[in-house]
């Protein structure tokens, strides 16, 4: 197979340090390139509403982040171009996080968000606007390897910034149409190559938190967007229970829980207690001792693979359960249609239905799913 | 690459003549208009030329005109000069925000407000207006022209309706200055809003038309400026270029500018509709002004459009923008009774006077093309969007 592009790319401009950077390499490398800004979620919708900050000062989809991507834009003189994308936003990842914590699941907004908007919508947003291939200051690399006939996605040169797990979901096709310029640098050389290029925002901090929630507070954003939507949180009041079915205390509903989660448990215990399990059912949330909080194994549904066309007969990999894991070993095969369970070779902790797991082979993904 | 600009109801580039009458206001003749000496009384001569300039065009006394810094800042002196809190106001759907905003703010701040409906083709019915009147109403502020579709209002009937109901009646002329005919006596208002930069006057530069005996409370206090209804030193380059933007219109309302202006504009439509499937006139069944047109395009993005066209060189609008930029849906489309899909998926084309017929070929191939590439590559009814 053999791929052609136009020279035209379209760059997603968040104005961060590292999406402006990949804008000033690839303009030096000659394409022509459009900047586009994906506007996702108006932060001044919730301001002051069950607690909510009155004042945003959050730092993604603000108006001083466009406005920083703009004077990147202008400076290196590219169009610049911000896509309302606000209604596909809540519709595809606000309101599925909303959902999966209701259900006592820990999901991952920016999975979603790389899955449906940043890649699927600003690809057909890029063709649609003459540019057949999107860029994005994703620390990862992504390479065609004519052998297998596949494109491979890898871990990047900096492994403290990669962000392979949030992008399990990419298809070949998307993958075919994507650069990671920033794959091969570490992120002290990327601030280097904007302030080289005189980018005023070459010392501007990383963004840390979920881009819609500022301050990090997910369970006062889940009581304000219901309470903006008319809906009250469903009462999933319930019992604290042990492994062995004792009752040890009460909680005010499930999506206060995470697993895993040792803080806000409000049971006393001479041991540090972590939940264990939490059943949407009968909103019964387990907790117990460190030594119960592990798991031999992990199963994942709606698989993507990537360097893989299929999972066949048993493959060693490395498995990744959340973000800031160090990837375990395990014995990876199929345990079903669409689903594959990872037998680690050392008991892991909090392995957290709503999260991705991600198969890693050498600095390759294989692949990953959602974990059940 | 060429560029072609056909949004003139965003804003109009300077033209020549306007450049050069400001020109020495600039630089040499400098002064503060309310100086005692010399350089003041320039200044002066200049600000009051232009003011009679403005009158002509309004077909009002001088000393009705009331220079501002654009229409924002006339239509929020006209929403919040004359009434108070427990006043009953009208206004309609489809005002421009300057408006709009200042009516909510007003209702926030214990007024009543009534916000008019629209028809399909986007005209206020003056019967509406007539049946929203109450005992305390004290104000009506409905818009000449629409800056989204280019629908004109039935300002003379509503007028007539605000005499005989003995209320104040403001009128955003912002989109018809230039482009129609405004007689403040034919009209029958007390208030009129005209921003110079619609009329390739500069930017920051506006004017409200204040009906002698009509006692308006400023929103700026500083000065005995613009007898007491505007303080502030005078922006006298401004002034100046607007006062030749006026005549400038005058006369292009009667020497058949915009008898060309619409012929352009007629031969977008009709041969973009002709080459475009699907795609129909917002507010076709109404009176509008000659330069604009506002067209919808069924399963298309139109936020995409105006990019891609941009990128093709062709300046066009969509929408309103937000305070990031990107495109909100228009309120005057959706009060139209167009569903959100079919306002997202509407473009204005907005002609001056600068435009050529060559233009308006090279945005009939342009247009279909990228629709056409648009559809191909994301039908929006199929797939995810629903």
């Amino acid at each position: 197979m053999t791929y052609s592009y136009n020279n035209t790319i379209a760059i997603a401009m968040s104005g961060g340090v590292d999406s402006s950077t990949v804008a000033a390499m690839l303009k030096d490398e000659g394409y022509e390139l459009v900047g586009l800004t994906l506007q996702l979620w108006n932060q001044r919708r919730l301001a002051g509403r069950e607690g909510m900050p009155e004042h945003v000062q959050g730092r993604c989809c603000s108006i001083d982040d466009v406005y920083d991507a703009r004077r990147v834009a202008e400076k290196l003189g590219i169009p610049y171009y911000v896509v309302n994308e606000e209604e596909r936003f809540e519709r595809d990842v606000v309101w599925p996080f909303v959902s999966e914590y209701l259900a006592g699941r820990t999901p991952i907004p920016c999975s979603l968000c790389n899955n449906h908007l940043k890649f699927d919508q600003l690809l057909v947003r890029a063709r649609q606007i003459g540019a057949d291939r999107i860029a994005t200051g994703h620390y990862a690399r992504n390479e065609y390897d004519p052998v297998r006939n596949r494109w491979i996605l890898r871990r990047p040169a900096d492994l403290t910034k990669d962000q392979t797990y949030f992008l399990f979901g990419l298809t070949q096709e998307q993958l075919s149409r994507t650069l990671f310029p920033l794959g091969g640098y570490r992120k002290p050389e990327v601030r280097e190559i904007a302030a080289q290029h005189g980018l005023a925002l070459a010392a501007k901090p990383d963004s840390q938190e979920i881009c819609f929630i500022p301050g990090g507070d997910y369970k006062r954003f889940i009581d304000a967007y219901l309470d903006e939507q008319g809906e009250n949180i469903p009462d999933t009041a319930g019992e604290l229970v042990t492994s062995s079915g004792d009752v040890v205390g009460r909680h005010s509903g499930i999506h206060n829980f995470t697993i895993g989660q040792r803080k806000g448990l409000g049971v006393s215990s001479p041991n540090p207690l972590y939940v264990l399990q939490i059943d949407h059912a009968s909103h019964r949330v387990t907790v117990g001792g460190g030594d119960e909080a592990v798991s031999k194994s992990v199963k994942a549904r709606d698989l993507n693979w990537i360097s893989i066309p299929q999972l066949e007969g048993e493959m060693r990999v490395r498995v990744k359960i959340r973000h800031r894991h160090e990837p375990a070993w395990a014995t990876l095969r199929s345990s079903g249609p669409d689903e594959a369970e990872a037998l680690f070779d050392e008991s892991q902790r909090a392995v957290t239905p709503g999260q991705a797991a991600v198969f890693y082979d050498g600095d390759e993904v294989v692949g990953g799913g959602w974990i059940v | 690459m060429r560029r072609i600009y056909m949004d003139a109801n965003a804003t109009t580039p300077l033209v020549p003549e306007v450049v050069d009458a400001m020109r020495p206001w600039l630089i040499e003749n400098f002064g503060n208009a309310s100086s005692i000496h010399q350089h003041g009384q320039r200044a002066r001569a200049a600000v009051e030329q232009a003011r009679e300039s403005v009158a002509k065009l309004l077909n009002c006394r001088d000393s009705e005109i009331v220079f501002t810094s654009g229409g924002t800042e006339s239509d929020n002196i006209a929403l919040f000069g004359l009434v108070k809190p427990g006043d009953h106001v009208i206004t309609s759907s489809i005002e421009h925000h300057a408006v709009l905003q200042a009516a909510e703010r007003l209702r926030d701040r214990g007024l009543e407000v009534t916000f008019l409906p629209v028809s399909r083709d986007g005209v206020v019915d003056p019967d509406n207006v007539r049946r929203a009147l109450r005992p305390n109403t004290q104000l009506i502020s409905v818009m000449m022209a629409n800056n989204e579709t280019g629908v004109i209002q039935p300002v003379v009937e509503i007028g007539q309706i605000a005499q005989e109901a003995d209320v104040w009646y403001h009128t955003d002329a912002v989109q018809a200055a230039s482009k129609i005919e405004i007689d403040v006596k034919a009209i029958g208002c007390d208030l009129l809003s005209i921003s110079g930069h619609k009329m390739h006057a500069p930017q920051g530069t506006g004017i409200l038309y204040v009906r002698r005996g009509t006692h308006i409370e400023p929103l700026f206090f500083g000065g005995a400026h613009e007898r007491q209804r505007r303080a502030g030193t005078e922006n006298v380059a401004g002034i100046v270029g607007l006062g030749r933007a006026a005549e400038l219109a005058h006369d292009a309302l009667r020497d058949g500018t915009m008898t060309r202006i619409s012929a352009m504009r007629d031969r977008l439509e009709l041969g973009i509709l002709k080459r475009v499937e699907d795609c129909a006139v917002n507010g076709a069944g109404a009176p509008r002004v000659p330069n604009t047109t506002n067209l919808q395009f069924e399963n298309l993005e139109g936020e995409a459009l105006v990019i891609a066209l941009d990128l093709k060189g062709l300046a066009v609008s969509g929408g309103s923008a937000c305070m990031s930029g990107a495109t909100e849906p228009s309120h005057v489309l959706l009060a139209m009774g167009l569903v959100t899909n079919r306002a997202r998926a509407s473009l204005r084309f907005s002609l001056t006077k600068l435009n050529t017929d060559d233009e308006i070929d090279a945005a009939l191939e342009l247009v279909p093309a990228a629709v056409s590439h648009l559809r191909e590559l994301a039908p929006v009814n199929a797939g995810t969007l629903g």
